[in-house]
């Protein structure tokens, strides 16, 4: 077989700068070490833009285990532009509270490869070797504070949880292979079809009462792999009840590592999920939404509950993002095999929530990480007066906050109408509500972070009015500027994001056309 | 008239001086002031146009403007998401509303000195927020702008405002986008319900819903606009509300945001789903009714002259209430009516009120006494505010309610004499307001005491000039009023008042 090697060299490329940076740290060891950190994020904007105009148009496979289209090529300067703005709000931070700094840049440039060859893969073991690789670089990224006590737990229980979801899900995979003799999303598709009208036949038999069991027919076997793999996924994106790794993680690594797990690690993993469900598992669809529509609504409701009782500012965000994930889901429910067109808003609307959500939460981090760079605290009561002390911090985390509560003028009002909506034209007008109702919810602690910044002077020994470094101050003004632009004008990435979802139904409009035509 | 571009510099230009005092440095606070009041006096001036050029006689949406902003996407179909804006004859009022009282709010909140950069991008948001309420055709944006109306208010709450303001603020914000929930659902269910592809109201407006769809939705609507206009037993957030926020928020909250909620139900419930106010109308009337006798009662009890004014809100946006849910174009023609009259008539009771907090630090009503000798000015104000408010023959608060009173007679004769009993003890707290704090033995605490600064005797003038004119010739406000009325779907017909229409026999 022939393939195709220049389809994928952003992903040597990346792999190559990963290794260059930490054996740099060998060569150079006299250098002030933000250089690394920047040089990184040079390296990231390169490939970033590299890839975006090299790539843009290209529609092709690589073998059978990687796609290289719009999606993949939309995810890739996805990523890219996550871990560029991780990088570029870690390196003061970095350089004042940690150790090893070329192979924590290395490090975050290994989980942005695996993240980029997650989204494209369209073959199971592809996906769980891309995930592993993400996952193992946060392993160790997350407990990257050695001698701080919650650094240590919050990677050790990341690490055993997240093994523990690895052994679910691969369990699911093999059950898929068993069944179906293949771990190819687009091979499984097919038979997806098949084993679920084997098991309508079933039923209807049973209902008949003219036959038994047929030993063939059900498969079983297909419907718990399924759910294997939704609960191995459910706990790499932190869905309730997958969740409870999700704040000590959140607490204990580096701030910048929060910011990148809570961005980039649910970004990758709905990119896999999203191609996965609508590749591989959309034809039997009425089996596994009723499950995926209770995760969310769970998700939703638990997250916000708990995010209400939170005095910790990073456990805050990590139950917050607990609750986004189940607005997320709700992209996933929205999807529906009879119904292709409605599956490809549903997706583009998962899309558009997520790269505005991912926005939003970065801006929080790099707001925080500024504060936290002159303080050295991160409850919510630190917080107090920060608007008379850095009234652009204060204005930057209040937009943040604003936005992840969905209200207007910022990212998160316009794309969480348009994802609620994708739910509500399936007929999940409860889900819908649910989330709007919770969304509602979280307004609440929301504003209780943004009371303290605004309503009460400083307090403690350090009162004074401090300055941000530039790059960080220009990082958060640019991500402030994106999330009012999403907020206010989503049409040209709606646009963009639309063109790229198209791929993911290809096959699955082919597969209704021919039960279609039966 | 087709000058759309007027209603969207309604929307640019406080938009616009919300982006230029960002870049203001904060020290410069004159700066912000003037940019605001250059702002308002702008927008007051193109609200009046656009209320003068309304052409009442062709009647309908006008100035219309439409500017697609997302189509032909996925579930959007042509015009899916646009920007699109016009006034009827209902919105007219509204939007010169706006424009008087946004105009005053600045103009008494020039003393402001605490933060004032951050007050008045705040104050442009909310300003911003309620234009595009009222102009606003499309669901989507319609939304968009009552949320905007309601976020700032959290912020200059807490920040500028007084008397448990943590407690007002959150409970305000809370109440109000829960409301917000149920009117977001309404929206989805309406769009998906109607299949067209569109947030246009204009063309939801012209889709028959079925009684069932319209019978579970309508209420959807009705309590979440109707917890914003201080819906019975939604109304709790409203005192609280107000007599924790600055005067000019007061103003605007009382004056113009309450006002959203009641066009919220005529615009979103009347307007789009018709079939359901056969059922729900008197639900609202009875729930109106009640605020209005309840809100006057406790208005009797209170000792804080804000509280006396939340709650006297709280029984006039029940005389709205009751005006819609006669269904009669005299009822509801009055409730729209009602909607401006008090609009300006609270604003300037805030304003009053305001004035009076800055130098005494207490609203204690039992404290005052005899302040026409120290400040007379703001006697003859406030007595013109709560003359209006008692529904004095005259003033514009005269005219809404007796359109309402007969409206609800029509229908429903009991509460329309619950009305009249609401508005005879709104006589006896205003009454006693008046013969407690400014007439009455003068008490020497008050030695010190100055009369209105003239920033305040302005904003009362501009909002004293709409009183007496809608009072003594209600004519320009009823010719656009009446007949969009009218038009709206399922009204009942029973003559006309006071209008030219009816005079000349058409």
């Amino acid at each position: 077989m022939d393939l195709e090697y220049q389809l994928i060299i952003p992903e040597f490329v990346m792999a190559g700068l990963a290794v260059v940076i930490i054996a740099a740290a060998l060569a150079f060891r006299n250098v002030d070490q933000k250089w690394f950190g920047y040089a990184t994020a040079v390296g990231l904007a390169i490939i970033a833009i590299v890839t975006a105009v090299a790539y843009w148009n290209t529609n092709d496979d690589f073998g059978t285990v990687l796609a290289v289209d719009h999606f993949t090529v939309l995810f890739r300067v996805f990523f890219l532009g996550i871990a560029f703005f991780t990088v570029l709000a870690a390196v003061q931070f970095a350089g004042d509270r940690l150790k090893n700094h070329a192979e924590f840049y290395g490090l975050i440039v290994f989980a942005t490869l695996g993240m980029m060859l997650l989204a494209a893969s369209r073959e199971l073991l592809t996906a769980y070797l891309s995930l592993e690789l993400l996952s193992f670089s946060f392993y160790i990224l997350v407990g990257f504070n050695k001698l701080n006590p919650f650094s240590n737990e919050g990677s050790l229980k990341y690490m055993l949880l997240g093994a523990f979801s690895s052994a679910l899900m691969l369990y699911g995979i093999s059950l898929i292979y068993g069944v179906t003799g293949t771990t190819t999303y687009s091979a499984i598709g097919p038979d997806v079809v098949e084993g679920t009208r084997n098991i309508a036949a079933q039923l209807a038999s049973f209902a008949g009462g003219s036959g038994g069991v047929d030993p063939d027919g059900a498969r079983p076997g297909l419907l718990i792999g399924l759910v294997l793999i939704t609960a191995g996924l459910g706990f790499k994106v932190s869905a309730v009840p997958f969740h409870q790794w999700t704040p000590d993680a959140y607490q204990g690594a580096p701030l910048p590592i929060t910011a990148f797990l809570s961005a980039g690690g649910k970004a990758a993993a709905f990119a896999f999920f999203l191609r996965l469900f609508s590749e591989a598992f959309l034809p039997a669809a009425a089996e596994w939404v009723w499950f995926v529509a209770i995760l969310a609504a769970v998700t939703m409701i638990v997250g916000n509950l708990m995010a209400l009782q939170q005095t910790n500012f990073k456990r805050l965000m990590a139950y917050s993002s607990i609750s986004q994930v189940g607005y997320l889901l709700v992209g996933i429910v929205a999807l529906d095999a009879a119904n292709i067109t409605q599956s490809q808003d549903a997706a583009s609307a998962l899309v558009l929530h997520l790269i505005g959500y991912v926005t939003t939460n970065i801006a929080v981090f790099a707001a925080i990480i500024a504060f936290y760079n002159r303080t050295g605290r991160d409850d919510i009561v630190d917080l107090r007066g920060l608007a008379e002390r850095q009234p652009f911090l204060a204005f930057a985390i209040a937009a943040a906050l604003f936005s992840l509560a969905g209200m207007p003028l910022f990212a998160g009002f316009a794309t969480k109408f348009i994802i609620f909506q994708a739910a509500f034209n399936n007929g999940f007008l409860w889900l819908g509500a649910i989330g709007v109702t919770a969304s509602f919810v979280s307004l609440y602690y929301y504003l209780m972070v943004i009371k303290q910044m605004y309503l009460y002077e400083p307090e403690g020994s350090d009162r004074e009015r401090f300055h941000v470094s530039r790059p960080l101050a220009g990082a958060l003004v640019v991500l402030v500027a994106g999330v009012l632009f999403i907020g206010l004008y989503p049409t040209p990435l709606f646009d963009v994001i639309h063109s790229s979802t198209e791929g993911l139904f290809e096959q699955a409009a082919a597969l209704s056309a021919a039960v279609v035509g039966q | 008239m087709d000058a759309g571009e007027a209603l969207l510099l309604l929307l640019l230009i406080p938009g616009a001086a919300m982006l230029l005092t960002i870049l203001v440095p904060s020290r410069h606070a004159n700066v912000v002031r003037w940019i605001a009041l250059i702002t308002t006096t702008a927008t007051l001036i193109d609200s009046i146009w656009i209320f003068a050029v309304y052409d009442f006689a062709q009647g309908g949406y006008q100035f219309d403007l439409q500017y697609p902003w997302i189509e032909n996407i996925g579930f959007l179909g042509e015009n899916g998401i646009s920007l699109h804006l016009a006034v009827d004859g209902i919105a007219a009022p509204m939007v010169l509303l706006n424009g008087l009282v946004g105009f005053a709010g600045v103009l008494v909140s020039w003393k402001i000195t605490h933060r004032v950069k951050d007050f008045f991008i705040l104050f442009m948001a909310l300003f911003t927020g309620v234009y595009g309420v009222y102009i606003g055709q499309d669901l989507f944006f319609w939304f968009f702008a009552y949320e905007l109306a309601v976020l700032p208010m959290y912020l200059l709450i807490v920040i500028w405002g007084s008397t448990n303001k943590e407690y007002g603020a959150m409970k305000l914000t809370m109440v109000l986008v829960g409301g917000s929930v149920l009117i977001f659902v309404g929206i989805f269910a309406v769009f998906a319900e109607a299949g067209a592809g569109t947030f246009d109201m204009a063309v939801l407006r012209d889709i028959e819903f079925g009684r069932g769809f319209a019978n579970t939705f309508f209420p959807f609507f009705m309590i979440g606009c109707g917890v914003l206009a201080g819906l019975f037993p939604f109304h709790t957030w409203s005192p609280d509300g107000h007599v924790a926020a600055p005067t000019a928020v007061s103003m605007l909250h009382a004056g113009v945001l309450m006002k959203l909620g009641a066009f919220g139900i005529i615009r979103l419930g009347m307007e789009i789903l018709p079939a359901g106010t056969d059922f729900w109308m008197p639900v609202l009337l009875v729930l109106g009714g009640v605020a209005a006798v309840y809100g006057a009662i406790s208005a009797i009890h209170q000792t804080d002259l804000k509280f006396v004014i939340g709650y006297s809100s709280v029984s006039h946006m029940g005389f709205v209430l009751m005006g819609l849910g006669t269904m009669n174009n005299i009822g509801v023609n009055g409730a729209v009516l009602q909607m401006f009259s008090h609009g300006v008539m609270t604003a300037l009771f805030f304003a009053m009120v305001g004035g009076l907090y800055d130098q005494a630090h207490t609203r204690d009503i039992r404290v005052f006494g005899g302040l026409v000798r120290k400040m007379p000015l703001f006697v003859i104000f406030f007595g013109i505010a709560g003359l209006t408010s008692l529904g004095l023959p005259g003033l514009s608060g005269f005219v809404a309610e007796f359109h309402i009173f007969v409206g609800t007679i029509d229908t429903f004769p009991l509460f329309a004499a619950l009305g009249i009993l609401s508005a005879a003890l709104t006589a006896i707290y205003v009454l006693r307001l008046m013969g407690r704090a400014a007439l009455g033995p003068f008490n020497p605490r008050w030695e010190n005491l100055k009369d209105l600064s003239r920033w305040e005797i302005a904003a009362a003038i501009v909002l004293i000039a709409p009183i007496i004119a809608m009072g003594i010739w209600p004519d320009p406000f009823i010719d656009r009023i009446a007949p969009t009325v009218a038009e709206l779907p399922n009204i009942d017909q029973i003559g006309g008042l006071f209008t030219l229409s009816s005079l000349t026999g058409r």
